[in-house]
């Protein structure tokens, strides 16, 4: 490949960056209203983190919206059911948890994390060949079999923890902020904006630097001619699904440990706001979700202290402006 | 010459529509075999149910003596055919390079292939690492050619190469075309264009309706326009 290589320099087609400066223009222009440079800070951290947060939940479904083109509206339920086996991990080490040493905490919150990813995961896999399978290209009954499987799920982890709230306390050394001057920065949001960020390039890395991820990115574009090409798809969507739903997962344990509270319905519940984030980025596209997801987290934050009565429809006059703009989303990569 | 190729009685159904109606066709291996007919004629659907893109719903198709028909598109692509739909089918959002490379199966790309490949789409090589969606149409069609001929395949499915693009690309196209065949490759092309025809095929078969109408040598058609005017010109009327 030298003689390749070679050209590694001939001009590439350009890029499009306006949606990437979308959050910093927003972030700017709030500045002046916002007033207190400290609060301007603390909440554009505390919508970083958010953000990250939610683009780890919804990274997983715009791939699955886009390559498998199925409506996943049962992606709540990995997200509650990752929360619950990280509480469930929790709680038994809890002196783990409450100790002052960073490293210990990091010693409970790991195998919380990756098991909350293996059972979410594992039940992603099931959820894809019991539910999915026989529903692929039927939009109608994708949408009423994935409702009940999350109501199903809801109502079993009602059954085996009942209906109240749990809580999920932040570990000890996460706790506090750390003080800049008279900026404030939440411990634990910074956590959150390095596991977020940690996904992200990792999923890109994967999509752009590897075959799997050349597959995955023109499976979500044309399924039929990469199967032409003697690829076996549905091992493939099997396989995002699966990856999909640990990263739910992930993000609800996250989540719970941010509202230091888990509950069966927090899957539902953060399903409206998932779902904005992968329009509003373009089906398909990881780079749309995470803008997606750190505007929504902006226009939540900022509106909410800025006008609180409208914080309420914030978030679905975001969706408006932006379809109005981009009608397939920042950065549509599918032709649906 | 063998058959490498062979379509029996096959009928395929869209929904409710019946589109294939009993096509028995077939191509000779090392031999460019011409799909003509007018539009909606079954064309295209005859190349997709070969790949099992849409499913024969009777009959049976056969490569190399293998049954084809009830195995799944990716079995039948790994048994060495190399597809060029219609729509070209480009990754948009993958460049050049990654969508060869994706179509380079059995491992890395081959750079003495490559190399033979930018002799007659030397726009592929100057946008390597360009998006393909930003390419132009017949670049685009020059990399779903290139895709399907990045490995050496037993048959190459062609679906319309020229509809649509300048003369200048519709020559590197049949220059391309006419080395692959040079160097023995088997290939099935649907073609409207019959001066392309005329230039690259060995054998023609003729469909109407769902059905092939007419089979033979390629030059025998090209030679008698009476032939053409009833299997070619009489298509068209009927439709007209």
């Amino acid at each position: 490949m030298s003689e390749l290589a070679a050209d590694a320099a001939l001009p590439k087609a350009p890029r499009d960056i306006v949606p990437v400066l979308l959050p910093i223009a927003l972030a700017l222009a709030v500045l002046p209203l916002v007033g207190s440079t400290s609060s301007w800070v603390t909440l554009t951290v505390a919508s970083l983190a958010m953000g990250m947060m939610i683009f780890i939940m919804a990274s997983g479904l715009t791939l699955v919206f886009g390559l498998m083109d199925v409506l996943n509206f049962g992606h709540g339920a990995f997200i509650a059911v990752g929360a619950y086996v990280g509480t469930l991990v929790l709680v038994p080490l809890a002196s783990w948890v409450q100790a002052d040493s960073l490293l210990t905490n990091i010693a409970a919150l790991l195998p919380a994390g990756l098991l909350a990813m293996a059972v979410s995961g594992a039940l992603g896999a099931a959820f894809e060949r019991v539910l999915i399978l026989p529903v692929y290209g039927q939009h109608l009954k994708q949408i009423l079999i994935t409702m009940g499987g999350l109501i199903v799920a809801e109502q079993a982890l009602y059954a085996l923890w009942g209906p109240q709230l749990i809580p999920l306390p932040l570990p000890g050394a996460l706790r506090g902020s750390f003080i800049i001057g008279d900026v404030a920065i939440a411990k634990y949001r910074v956590l959150a904006m390095a596991v977020g960020l940690v996904v992200f390039v990792a999923t890109l890395l994967v999509l752009n630097r590897t075959k799997v991820g050349l597959l995955i990115r023109a499976g979500v574009e044309n399924r039929e001619m990469v199967e032409a090409l003697g690829y076996r798809i549905r091992r493939l969507f099997l396989g995002v699904f699966m990856v999909g739903s640990a990263l739910a997962g992930l993000g609800g344990v996250m989540w719970g440990l941010y509202r230091e509270q888990v509950h069966a319905s927090m899957g539902g519940d953060l399903m409206i706001l998932i779902f904005i984030v992968v329009i509003i980025g373009g089906l398909g596209s990881v780079g749309g979700c995470f803008i997606g997801a750190i505007l929504v987290a902006m226009v939540a934050n900022y509106g909410g202290f800025l006008l609180p009565k409208l914080a309420l429809v914030s978030n679905i006059l975001l969706m408006v402006v932006i379809l109005m703009w981009r009608p397939r989303g920042l950065y549509p990569v599918t032709n649906r | 010459m063998s058959d490498l190729l062979t379509l029996s009685g096959v009928h395929t159904h869209i929904g409710r529509y019946h589109i294939l109606q009993g096509v028995d066709l077939i191509a000779r291996e090392g031999r460019t075999t011409m799909l003509l007919g007018r539009n909606g004629a079954g064309k295209t659907t005859t190349l997709r149910t070969i790949m099992g893109l849409w499913p024969a719903s009777a009959g049976t198709i056969t490569l190399a003596g293998d049954r084809v028909d009830a195995l799944s598109t990716p079995d039948i692509a790994a048994r060495g055919i190399g597809y060029v739909p219609e729509t070209m089918a480009v990754f948009s959002d993958l460049t050049v390079k990654e969508n060869l490379v994706l179509a380079a199966r059995s491992g890395p790309l081959d750079e003495d292939r490559l190399a033979w490949i930018f002799q007659f789409f030397p726009a592929l090589k100057k946008f390597w690492l360009s998006r393909s969606g930003t390419l132009s149409g017949g670049q685009k069609q020059m990399l779903s050619i290139a895709r399907a001929i990045v490995e050496p395949r037993k048959l190459l499915l062609i679906d319309e190469p020229t509809k649509g693009l300048a003369p200048a690309i519709v020559g590197a196209l049949i220059d391309c075309l006419a080395e692959i065949k040079r160097r023995g490759a088997t290939i099935l092309l649907v073609e409207q264009n019959f001066r392309v025809a005329q230039e690259l095929g060995d054998q023609v078969a003729v469909m109407d309706n769902g059905r092939i109408v007419h089979h033979g040598d390629m030059a025998a058609l090209a030679a008698d326009t009476a032939l053409q005017e009833h299997f070619l010109g009489l298509s068209l009327e009927a439709h007209q």
